[in-house]
């Protein structure tokens, strides 16, 4: 036998563009898989020259999912560069927005994306594997998904006047306040939502039951894990300090997250528009950590709401209280944060400050540079801006979430080849599995390169001489 | 009588166009009611039908030679080609980095940026595609029906999908052009 080249090309049902390669060696077994995301747009130099206060509407341009983490961490940005604060209820009325989004991402994620991967089977027809066939086979549930985004998307459009890209926070605070009658508006939608994401987590638990050889045996990494915390270690998605953690659970740091200069670098590969961020200390690929739920779950040691403190509390025995680094069980952790999200929800519309007018902070006192972190749906995001006197920005560095888990995205995809292709027969099921092992980071590769794009698929393997010895088409 | 096939993709853009369609909400049920989906994005259709669809429609602009591919592929396996969204119409926003070389944007990114370590170097493995100027759909390939705003709303988006459906060439104005 000789050495050959498998593409995966595009993958779907991930938001970005990202294409697989993997080599075969003359025996006929795995020797790598690489994860190519394939786009780059350049934020980072074309916002250059743009007023300070023009970033919040801009960067979100970056994601049409996430666009409210841009949104609020770009303003978290320039509070910080104009010295300015944002009094408590404006905090409170960016944290409800981002609940809002916390709750349609994962939501959708879970249901639309991954869901038919786990409702239908990986191994089901790729013609009905996906939200429509979901809808066929059961229009109920799809009903309920539906539903499940809208309460979120709905939240978003309430505070900033429409559902993507919104108009709502700015340096120092927001632009609107919340009124009495939109506040009752949301809560009336809260028991259903509930609902669904139980109803949610019980079908990720029924399939974990059922399906552990594959929960732990599927891209089973080690690696550290990060994200944002509240004293106590409390789950935090809006404001806080970065810990971060070694696969063991041992807590290597916890920090200011405007500092991420002395703890994060990101390294770059020749085969991939996306970097790779690590833990400096321990260099690179040795310090690689992974974020967004897993790694947010792992990091934290409670949650603030209650019924996702229980959920918590199940999630921290499946490793025996150690780090749980299973990558299937992000479907579990998203689904933890997402009832989280919507239980802080319902504690930030009771919070007696929630419908105040004081709602901004005009008084500046300027620094040349300020730093923006917040968790997006996807991990940590990190808007940094160096902001000329006259508010003009000089220069930007983004990290964008799911940036950080390059290195356990592309290792995941090498561990599942190498785990599920062992023998000449390269089934169309065997490679959605490849794919399921980057859909499960939920990866939004627009915002992580700050770029997006799509391709056609087709598998072709080729020989060493690069003569077609096989091709599979996916169309 | 068939129903329509519709396919979709997304460039240079950030999703957000797609994301306003599923804002439809439950309305997506008589879409798919009325229209055969086929590939797109969130499917695991992976290209518009050889044998061709009836509708295709693209998200984003075209800012590197992949996107060349799939706008080409698009107008000439669709009978009705729709651009959806600033990006699409006009460049959007990803054509702001037409003020800067693509070499300028690259080195930022790669080389300069203050979190690159040593490492730093601009990409350029032959699986990875190349960086052009970010032009508008309609600069590559010819456009029926443009659907501007950053993202259009839902309604407009139930509104064109639905007439596009029903044989119609859908009148994008008034309201419709409504940015909110």
């Amino acid at each position: 036998m000789v050495a050959q080249k498998i593409t995966i090309e595009p993958v779907t049902r991930i938001e970005g563009h990202a294409k697989v390669t993997i080599r075969l060696n003359e025996a006929g077994k795995v020797d790598h898989a690489y994860l190519h995301v394939n786009e780059f747009r350049g934020f980072e130099k074309f916002c250059e020259g743009r007023m300070v206060f023009e970033m919040p509407l801009i960067t979100p341009r970056i994601c049409g999912i996430c666009p409210v983490s841009h949104h609020l961490a770009s303003a978290k940005a320039g509070d910080d560069a104009l010295g300015a604060p944002p009094p408590r209820p404006a905090a409170l009325l960016r944290e409800l927005m981002h609940m809002g989004q916390i709750v349609q991402s994962h939501g959708m994620h879970f249901f639309e994306l991954a869901g038919p991967d786990l409702l239908l089977g990986f191994d089901a027809d790729p013609a009905i594997r996906n939200a429509v066939g979901l809808l066929q086979a059961n229009p109920e549930l799809t009903v309920q998904a539906v539903n499940l985004r809208k309460w979120g998307q709905e939240i978003i459009r309430i505070l900033g006047g429409r559902r993507v890209h919104p108009s709502f926070a700015v340096p120092g605070g927001v632009n609107k306040a919340l009124t009495k009658e939109e506040r009752d508006l949301i809560l009336s939608g809260y028991d259903e939502v509930i609902a669904t994401i139980k109803t949610g987590i019980a079908i990720m638990n029924d399939w974990a039951s059922r399906n552990m050889e594959d929960i732990n045996k599927f891209a089973v990494l080690e690696s550290g894990y990060f994200g944002l915390v509240k004293p106590g270690n409390t789950l935090e998605l809006y404001d806080g300090d970065i810990r971060l953690i070694d696969s063991t659970g041992k807590e290597l740091e916890k920090f200011d997250p405007r500092n991420y200069l002395d703890y994060i670098a990101e390294h770059v590969e020749d085969w991939s528009y996306l970097k790779f961020p690590y833990y400096k200390k321990l260099g690179y690929p040795q310090g690689v950590y992974r974020v967004g739920p897993l790694g947010r779950l792992n990091a934290s040691d409670q949650i603030s709401t209650p019924m996702a403190n229980e959920e918590l509390k199940k999630f921290k025995l499946i490793n025996g209280g150690k780090p749980v680094g299973n990558t299937l069980h992000y479907h579990t952790a998203r689904l933890i944060e997402t009832l989280y999200a919507a239980e802080n929800v319902k504690a930030l519309l009771d919070d007696p400050d929630i419908l105040s007018k004081e709602i901004l902070n005009t008084c500046r006192n300027p620094k040349p540079q300020g730093v923006g972190v917040i968790e997006a749906p996807r991990g940590t995001l990190i808007h940094h801006y160096w902001v000329k006197d006259n508010g003009q920005i000089e220069k930007v560095n983004l990290i964008v979430s799911t940036g950080h888990n390059n290195w356990a995205m592309s290792e995941a995809v090498d561990n599942v080849a190498k785990t599920y292709i062992t023998g000449p027969e390269i089934s169309e099921g065997l490679l959605n599995r490849v794919e399921a092992a980057i859909r499960a980071h939920d990866p939004c590769l627009s915002c992580s390169t700050h770029a997006v794009g799509q391709m056609p698929m087709v598998i072709e393997i080729r020989d060493v001489e690069d003569q077609l010895v096989q091709s599979l088409r996916r169309d | 009588m068939a129903k329509p096939k519709v396919s979709t993709d997304w460039m240079a853009g950030c999703a957000g166009c797609h994301m306003s369609l599923l804002d439809m909400d439950e309305r997506i049920a008589k879409i798919a009611e009325l229209v055969d989906l086929r590939s797109t994005p969130i499917t695991d259709l992976k290209v518009p039908d050889e044998s061709g669809v009836d509708v295709g429609v693209l998200e984003g602009g075209i800012n590197n030679t992949s996107n060349e591919e799939v706008a080409h592929r698009m107008r000439s396996r669709c009978k009705i080609l729709v651009a959806l969204g600033d990006c699409a119409v006009f460049g959007g926003v990803p054509a702001m980095r037409n003020f800067f070389t693509i070499e300028e944007s690259l080195r930022r990114a790669y080389i300069e940026s203050e979190s690159t370590d040593d490492s730093g170097k601009i990409p350029s493995d032959p699986e990875l595609c190349k960086p052009t100027k970010v032009r508008a759909l309609h600069e590559v390939v010819p456009v029926d029906v443009f659907v501007p705003g950053c993202p259009p709303n839902a309604d407009t988006i139930f509104y064109v999908l639905s007439e596009l459906a029903q044989g119609r060439i859908p009148d994008v104005k008034d309201d419709k052009l409504s940015w909110y």
